[in-house]
């Protein structure tokens, strides 16, 4: 191909070029759209992820080839700097320390937008090529993707523990968030009327940067898989943007396809918590009810680890319902010896997975999965909360909100409305927690104080590897 | 002059396939998925290749700061992105039978 390449005269080898380069950003197009549709199902997943390295090396060739380069060296330095980060969080990463590494790369893929979106600004000022078209893009690309980067860095620290998991809150917290929003889209409006205005352009940058710092802090943990879902969805969508100043179709295409999951996502987050996108975003949910500590205190009966092998041992049908609490004890591999030793006793061992258990979307099946729990054990919250009356215990692992009754019919409760799994119904209720200190939005879980529910107080890890040992020295 | 109303027909029948597409996806590979499509948008990384090489002797310092830091952003999600989904991915198995 070289030496077909070098037998035409320039200007054909620039048409024979940029003919690649099409050629590239189409197949590569075809083949992200094919990845998605192969990820539907786990025997065909794997293909999807191929196809997808595939389109994308695709693509990068072709860009490599049909752009007119002048140097490589700074492309080089840039994608060593980006092994060097990307490989090792790929690799040895823990599987308990996904959704830190999504917030994060949410923060990469936002950053670049922003930074193409910044660089073509002023590469095309002194041109006179900005029409008012392409600024409203180029602002709506560079105001999603800085205060995507900044909001997802501040996701990553909550997630990570770095910040305060809490909400942050202060007085006219709303108002001060809209005003700068407001203050940003008065600067990109100005810019796209007014290209050459050029003393809006870092205004508007720094607004969105601050604005998206101020979107996150006041959002709670038990909300990040809503909120990682919606930065997934606007770096999508920045991305998407710089397509259309770039008049590049193919990254309109994969922008849109990366927005469109994360909204999907976000969607299916907001129905399992029965919350609007503008409660998530500005409702400041987790933040402790001073109504709960005035209310009164039921008895719990406690047990212990003996005794819940011995409930096990017996029963025929068991549901362990796993939630945050196992991801923050490393319990899951501790979960699957529990699994190993009840399974070759007999027992029907099934995983009730809520929506929004865990800090991102399947945050759960990921964990057991990696436990090499197989995954048709691994069931959705409405396909299994049918089969509670027939359950004979139901094992809460650091479950807390997602399992409380008071969802269903207490209206003053913050959690009203919201689905949630019936551990309740099941015969017996064994709840591991390290404490009675109440779940993420702060209240009382009526769960706990039922007549059949037995309390097995103690870190997830230590306590399920406690009741795995007891059943295995039976034997 | 680009054709914007062209590009607004890719992206809304793109959206649209995007949703179709992704609707179908089990909730089991949820995780998965988001790191997907977060390598897939990760394809920013063209348009900074484009500044960082300072394509069609358009350039200025700037531009090549600005694009070798988002060749650098970029390329962390399409290597690090597609690596750990095929990681996720090899973990779910089925039933030893």
């Amino acid at each position: 191909m070289i030496a077909l390449l070098a037998s035409l005269d320039p200007g054909e080898q620039a048409t024979f070029a940029s003919a690649i380069g099409t050629a590239t950003y189409v197949l590569a197009a075809v083949l992200f759209v094919l990845a998605l549709k192969w990820l539907s199902s786990p025997a065909t997943a794997r293909r999807g992820n191929l196809a997808g390295e595939i389109g994308m090396a695709a693509a990068i060739i072709g860009a490599l080839i049909s752009y007119h380069i002048l140097t490589y060296e700074w492309i080089i330095i840039g994608f060593a700097i980006g092994a060097i980060l990307g490989v090792p969080m790929a690799v040895w990463m823990p599987m308990t320390a996904v959704p830190q590494r999504t917030a994060l790369s949410h923060a990469f893929g936002a950053l670049a937008a922003a930074l193409v979106g910044t660089a073509h600004y002023y590469l095309e000022l002194p041109e006179h090529s900005l029409t008012s078209v392409k600024m409203f893009f180029l602002c709506l690309e560079v105001l999603l993707g800085a205060l995507t980067f900044t909001g997802s860095l501040m996701a990553f620290g909550k997630l990570q523990d770095l910040l305060p998991t809490r909400p942050l809150t202060y007085k006219n917290q709303n108002v001060y968030n809209f005003a700068l929003l407001g203050s940003a889209v008065l600067c990109a409006v100005g810019l796209i009327f007014h290209p050459q205005w050029y003393a809006l352009f870092p205004i508007l940058l720094l607004l969105a940067l601050v604005f998206g710092v101020l979107l996150i802090i006041p959002i709670g943990g038990a909300d990040m898989p809503t909120v990682i879902s919606l930065l997934n969805s606007y770096a999508g969508l920045s991305a998407s943007m710089m397509g259309f100043v770039l008049s590049n179709k193919l990254l309109i295409i994969a922008g849109a396809l990366d927005g469109a999951s994360g909204l999907i996502l976000s969607i299916i987050m907001c129905k399992a918590m029965n919350r609007s996108f503008a409660n998530v975003l500005f409702g400041a949910f987790g933040q402790i009810q001073a109504s709960a500590a005035a209310a009164e205190k039921k008895s719990v009966h406690a047990t212990n680890a003996e005794e819940v092998a011995q409930i096990l041992e017996t029963a025929q049908k068991v549901v362990i319902i796993p939630g945050y609490g196992m991801a923050v004890a490393q319990a899951q591999h501790k979960v699957r010896e529990l699994y190993d030793q009840l399974t070759r006793r007999g027992v029907e061992v099934k995983f009730a997975i809520h929506p929004v258990a865990g800090r991102m979307p399947g945050h759960m099946n990921v964990l057991l999965a990696e436990a090499e729990i197989p995954y048709d054990r691994l069931v959705e919250m409405d396909d299994i909360n049918g089969d509670f009356q027939q359950t004979d215990v139901a094992l809460v692992v650091g479950a807390n909100d997602v399992v409380n009754p008071a969802a269903r019919h207490d209206k003053s409760s913050p959690i009203y409305g919201m689905p949630i799994i019936n551990a309740d119904k099941a015969k017996t209720v064994v709840a591991i927690k390290r404490s009675m200190n109440p779940g993420f939005a702060g209240i009382d879980n009526e769960l706990y104080t039922l007549d059949r529910t037995l309390m097995l107080f103690g870190d997830a890890k230590q306590v399920i590897g406690a009741v795995a040992k007891e059943l295995a020295d039976a034997r | 002059m680009p054709d914007f109303t062209s590009h607004l027909y890719v992206f809304i029948l793109a959206a649209f396939l995007g949703l179709e597409v992704i609707r179908r996806v089990s909730p089991l590979l949820h995780t998965p998925l988001m790191s997907l499509t977060n390598a897939i948008s990760a394809i920013s990384v063209i348009a900074a290749i484009e500044l960082a090489g300072g394509a069609g002797e358009r350039h200025t310092t700037l531009s090549i700061v600005l694009g070798t830091t988002a060749v650098a952003a970029a390329s962390t999600n399409v290597i690090g992105g597609f690596m750990i989904t095929d990681r996720m991915l090899k973990m779910f198995k089925k039933r030893k039978t």
